[in-house]
């Protein structure tokens, strides 16, 4: 018995230190998206050029890793869902700049950074999901409607702390000024149906239930939820708005790339940015995940066209990525997510 | 204590006992490195957070992170207290099986458990949709439901998943308990509640206060379940700091904060548990008689004793292996039995070299109980306290740090890089498990040790033989109990550890629980519900195994 467990031990800890082996031509990500939405993309990469692509995914502390493992970091990319998080590395000086001509091209220019510190892989729409029941066409079409008293009881989102409304709500600061976006966040906070809870998802579900009307949610949830057969029900009871496409435009956000300052497979990490900006990936962002690619020249899925045309808001990502702090600090003065 | 510890007139290093408190100094100051870094941290925080925070939502983080502990606190300690008092006090039907399937609930990580419920039972899940069709309601407005994410469905459920702390510990320590006590009890006309309330449980508090404190720093700590219930406690606030405001050094702030509230409540304890030591007896005897229970009184034993395993593990494993069934394809996984061989040869390693250590620490506070050996202990068991992803932004420091001195090092004498040798590697996972989970097994080990009298110490010791060698042939058989139970919860523990393991892995590397995080952060637990089951299984095995080893000791 005690021999078995030493021996058994000793080749555990064998295995598990010897199962790191380094391939030859690779490149290196560390991902704040999830792997399973990513990695087809990198399957097509690697087919194409035999480079193999290393993922580490966490929601939270890559970029302090990358930090502290500085010049001798293996990562050569990093991924994020959000302009915060990639606004985060460039000034935290992780970042190098890259200057490509097919990332020039591919992607338009207010989604990559002036410099090419970042560059934008695909954006997503900040929507309005509305009840096709209880809330007639046209009835709100702006986001500062959202504090409209008549929907109150009305309204369901995610906490106020989350990336995506962070974003939101810095757009709003950036528009109409702090004091003003506070009484705005307030009067939102007032119409709520019930304290921020769940994922955009939950929201629509919410609706379906009859909890509430209105909820915030990005673009590609609606396809994610007609592709389940269990969330058909709740994507059939919301229409998608494209708020403020009157006026400045619908607020955009992006996910998103760089390439990091010791990045050691530098070459091959280009490569991959070309690739995933190309039309080939992008097609598969647009088709296999229902966001809107950057790159013009691929058309949107068919299902994400058939919701309609869009104006984007053309503020700049950078703007909203410098006022998330505010935005955070708005949230906790109007005690949003309590 | 100290008059007991052997002292012999010191001839050489290695036969004095000075090389126990050598290694243990050496453990414990690699231990708390990772929590030196979040101090160091928190001393340079980018600007002052309390300001905003105590103006704004400070009040009701505290608040609500008081509640939670409370509740948890109180619901764990009745169900571990209640279920270890019915199992080692009476005798009923299926007792034999619920000494060991009371732990069940353990293997159950706590967000895949406020998951499935909050399924189940919200408006549009089963149980509703049934109660609506029966009667014919139409919409939330025709009857009253308790919501579950809220702050009593986070009690109960976490509750469900943490009570076994104290079980486990309780059930020793009930076990231990001289059987004169309970006659002379029962002779000064105490009835069998009076024996408990009055005797027993006095006499087992140490232990329990144990469980109840790793429960405690377990609820202060998690963030999976609290983020999914919408409730926003102090662990919310610190990532909220770290991660909206780009402030890491104000996050490590309201980590130490924390930490030093956990201490604070823990010495307060120790110093009120000091004044009623004589109360406990040192001495082993035969265990407590156990009372027979027939009829109806039987059938009530093994309905409250089953109760916490059909709400904290039948009733999730049901509906985890009904969305198995439902998204087969989706969740079957053709890389499943890496994912599980790499959760359980990493969780077994950690659970091993955490046992050495431990027993390193308690053994050399066993031979020298000076103040430093006892301050060491309880030093290393600091990382406990730390929410897990700060705790990995504390272990990155000094590992990369080391990884680029070396490689500085290598470069300037001897013209090649050494590169990154322990950041990112399966050692930074190991390393940072140990230091979380060694607060769990030194207080395992530390109790055990504790009831072996010294008296089997002066007799192998005066028989010639060393400390080591009295360490290995004579405690170690005799904690045995105790030290496969510290193995089995670190590793338990180490399989359903998230947030260290997702940012300090190496490439591509996948667990079960990272596994299936990818989906449970988006809210799709249903598409890796089999990886979630694996988890348990996995989980389950060694909780089997080991109490059937315990048993038969």
């Amino acid at each position: 018995m005690r021999f078995g467990i030493k021996s058994l031990l000793a080749a555990m800890l064998f295995t598990s230190v010897s199962s790191s082996a380094i391939a030859s031509e690779e490149v290196n990500v560390y991902s704040y998206r999830q792997p399973f939405l990513v990695e087809p993309l990198f399957q097509g990469f690697t087919e194409e050029t035999g480079i193999k692509v290393n993922v580490v995914f966490a929601k939270k502390g890559l970029a302090e890793r990358l930090k502290r493992e500085g010049a001798n970091s293996p990562a050569d990319l990093v991924f994020t869902v959000d302009i915060g998080r990639l606004n985060e590395v460039v000034e935290m000086d992780l970042v190098q700049a890259v200057n490509s001509d097919t990332l020039n091209s591919n992607i338009p220019s207010q989604y990559r950074d002036p410099e090419g510190l970042w560059f934008g892989l695909t954006t997503r729409t900040r929507s309005i999901y509305a009840s096709n029941e209880r809330v007639k066409d046209g009835e709100i079409t702006t986001y500062e409607e959202l504090a409209d008293e008549k929907w109150k009881g009305r309204i369901c989102t995610r906490s106020g702390k989350h990336p995506y409304n962070l974003a939101l709500i810095a757009s709003m600061i950036a528009h109409h000024g702090e004091a003003e976006t506070e009484t705005w966040l307030k009067g939102v906070k007032a119409n709520l149906a019930r304290k921020p809870q769940g994922n955009d998802r939950a929201q629509v579900k919410a609706i379906y239930e009859g909890v509430c009307d209105l909820s915030l949610g990005n673009n590609y949830y609606l396809g994610k939820m007609l592709q389940d057969e269990e969330q058909t029900k709740w994507a059939n009871a919301v229409n998608i708005l494209f708020p403020n496409s009157a006026d400045r435009g619908t607020h955009v956000n992006i996910s998103g790339m760089a390439l990091t300052t010791s990045a050691p497979n530098k070459a091959n990490a280009i490569k991959l940015m070309e690739y995933l900006t190309g039309e080939t990936a992008q097609t598969m962002y647009a088709e296999q995940n229902f966001e809107y690619p950057v790159n013009p020249a691929v058309q949107p899925s068919e299902l994400v066209a058939s919701w309609g045309e869009f104006k984007a808001d053309q503020l700049p990502l950078a703007d909203i990525a410098g006022l998330r702090k505010a935005a955070a600090k708005l949230v906790d003065k109007v005690a949003f997510d309590q | 204590m100290r008059t007991n510890s052997p002292t012999y007139p010191v001839k050489s290093f290695w036969r004095s006992e000075h090389y126990w408190k050598l290694s243990a100094f050496l453990t414990t100051s690699i231990i708390c490195l990772p929590v030196l870094a979040v101090l160091y941290l928190a001393a340079f925080p980018d600007d002052n957070i309390w300001v905003h925070l105590s103006e704004t939502v400070l009040p009701a983080y505290i608040k609500s992170t008081l509640i939670l502990m409370l509740g948890v606190g109180c619901l764990s300690t009745a169900l571990g207290i209640g279920a270890a008092w019915l199992i080692s006090h009476y005798s009923f039907p299926g007792k034999r099986f619920f000494t060991w399937a009371l732990l069940l609930p353990f293997a159950m990580p706590a967000y895949v458990i406020a998951y499935v419920y909050t399924d189940f039972l919200e408006y549009a899940g089963p149980l509703q949709s049934m109660l609506r069709e029966i009667f014919g309601w139409q919409s939330s407005r025709d009857y009253y439901f308790p919501e579950v994410r809220s702050m009593g469905g986070a009690i109960i459920l976490m509750s469900l998943t943490l009570y076994p702390y104290i079980y486990m510990l309780a059930r020793a320590a009930f076990l231990q308990q001289s059987v004169s006590l309970y006659y002379a009890a029962r002779s000064l006309g105490s009835n069998s509640f009076g024996f408990f309330f009055r005797v027993s449980l006095p006499i087992a508090r140490p232990a329990i206060v144990v469980g109840l404190s790793l429960v405690l720093m377990e609820t202060l700590n998690d963030f999976g379940t609290v983020d999914y219930f919408a409730i926003q406690t102090l662990t919310a606030g610190l990532y909220d700091t770290w991660l909206n405001m780009s402030n890491l050094g104000g996050a490590a702030q309201i980590a130490t904060v924390m930490m030093l509230a956990v201490v604070f409540l823990i010495m307060m304890e120790r110093k009120s548990r000091d004044q009623q030591q004589s109360f406990s007896s040192k001495t082993q005897s035969r265990p407590l008689p156990t009372q027979h229970l027939t009829g109806k009184k039987a059938f009530f034993a093994t309905l409250l004793a089953s109760t916490p395993i059909v709400f904290g593990f039948l009733i999730p494993v049901i509906i985890l292996s009904d969305y198995s069934i439902h998204y087969f394809d989706k969740s079957w996984n053709t890389q499943f039995f890496t994912y599980a061989f790499n959760s359980f040869s990493l969780s077994f390693s950690a659970a091993f070299i955490t046992l050495v250590i431990a027993c390193i620490l308690a053994y050399t506070k066993r031979l020298d109980n000076s103040k430093f050996t006892r301050s060491m202990t309880q030093v290393s068991s600091l990382g406990y306290a730390i929410p897990g992803a700060v705790l990995a932004i504390g272990v990155i420091i000094p590992l990369a740090g080391f990884d680029n001195w070396l490689d500085s090092i290598a470069r300037s004498h001897f013209g090649f890089s050494t590169g990154l040798l322990l950041s990112g590697s399966i050692a930074a996972l190991l390393f940072a498990y140990t230091v979380r989970f060694l607060a769990v097994a030194t207080g395992a080990i530390d109790s055990s040790l504790e009831k072996v009298t010294p008296s089997m110490d002066m007799a192998s010791r005066s028989l010639g033989k060393s400390s080591l060698t009295t360490l290995i042939r004579i405690h170690l058989p005799i904690i045995k109990p105790g030290a496969l139970t510290a193995m089995l919860v670190v590793f338990v523990d180490c399989m359903k550890e998230l947030p260290a393991t997702l940012i300090l892995r190496p490439f591509n590397f996948e667990t079960l629980a990272t596994h299936v995080y990818q989906f449970a952060s988006d809210e799709l637990i249903e598409q890796c519900a089999l990886s979630a089951l694996v988890i348990v299984i996995v989980g389950i095995i060694p909780v089997i195994l080991l109490s059937r080893s315990i048993n038969r000791t």
